[in-house]
């Protein structure tokens, strides 16, 4: 079986940490050689997650952000953004389009996009402890590929 | 991320170029505002070909350009979406609301 990898990075929940989380993601992504479509949809979901953090999970404060990465089943890139801040009351709710609590410049979609570029997405929350979203996307093996 | 623009005729056109996320996104915002209150076009046109990426923070960003436009009686609309790009508006649906025109 081939030997399964994994990253954890942890970093405060600064904006300016949301591109340097979708790019470090990316580049572990890139040993299961995606294509520029699959990366694309990574990246995306990734800055999601994160930003998800950073604006919910503590409106007022700079908290601690845990992403891990990790291949499973060969081809399958798992991905696990945790947070330690406020926690969603209503994940239900808080996963329909358009619903926000962000302000103008947020857009409810965040979920939607997660939900649609991902192949899984779990959602776990406890009110004043913190949030966990895991998502799964397999990457498709190519012809031509080792 | 870049932000530049042109105006001719009352067509606003606003190219944005680099990555578009939330980091950017407030700032993005404010600067559309002041460019469509300094020209007062009759259209504005958000031109995407240089956005390298873009997540749902952009879709925020279009949806406040559409409604300045709307508060001032114009029309805005979005050009040229790379391929990631492309998938964000798609699945955000927000093609529903404003034209997304290419030119490939």
């Amino acid at each position: 079986m081939k030997e399964e990898n994994y990253i954890k990075l942890e970093f405060p929940s600064r904006s300016s940490n949301e591109a340097f989380a979708r790019a470090a993601a990316a580049a572990f992504a890139a040993q299961l050689d995606p294509t520029l479509e699959e990366l694309g949809d990574v990246k995306t979901a990734v800055s999601e997650a994160v930003t998800n953090a950073i604006v919910h999970a503590y409106p007022d404060a700079i908290g601690r952000i845990v992403m891990r990465l990790r291949i499973q089943g060969g081809n399958t890139l798992e991905i696990m953004v945790k947070d330690f801040g406020k926690g969603i009351e209503n994940v239900e709710e808080a996963r329909k389009p358009l619903f926000t609590t962000g302000g103008s410049e947020r857009s409810g979609m965040g979920f939607t996009i997660m939900e649609s570029f991902m192949d899984k997405l779990r959602v776990r929350s406890v009110p004043g402890k913190g949030t966990t979203v895991v998502m799964q996307r397999a990457i498709r093996l190519r012809v031509g590929r080792r | 991320m870049t932000i530049a623009a042109s105006c001719a005729g009352g067509r606003l056109t606003v190219y944005l170029g680099g990555e578009l996320d939330h980091h950017e996104a407030g700032g993005a915002i404010r600067s559309i505002q002041e460019l469509i209150d300094e020209h007062m076009p009759r259209l504005c046109a958000l031109d995407l070909s240089e956005i390298s990426f873009m997540d749902s923070s952009g879709i925020a960003v279009i949806i406040n350009a559409g409604r300045k436009m709307k508060a001032i009686g114009g029309q805005l609309c979005v050009e040229n979406p790379a391929e990631q790009a492309r998938r964000v508006l798609e699945t955000s649906g927000v093609g529903k609301l404003i034209a997304v025109a290419s030119n490939g």
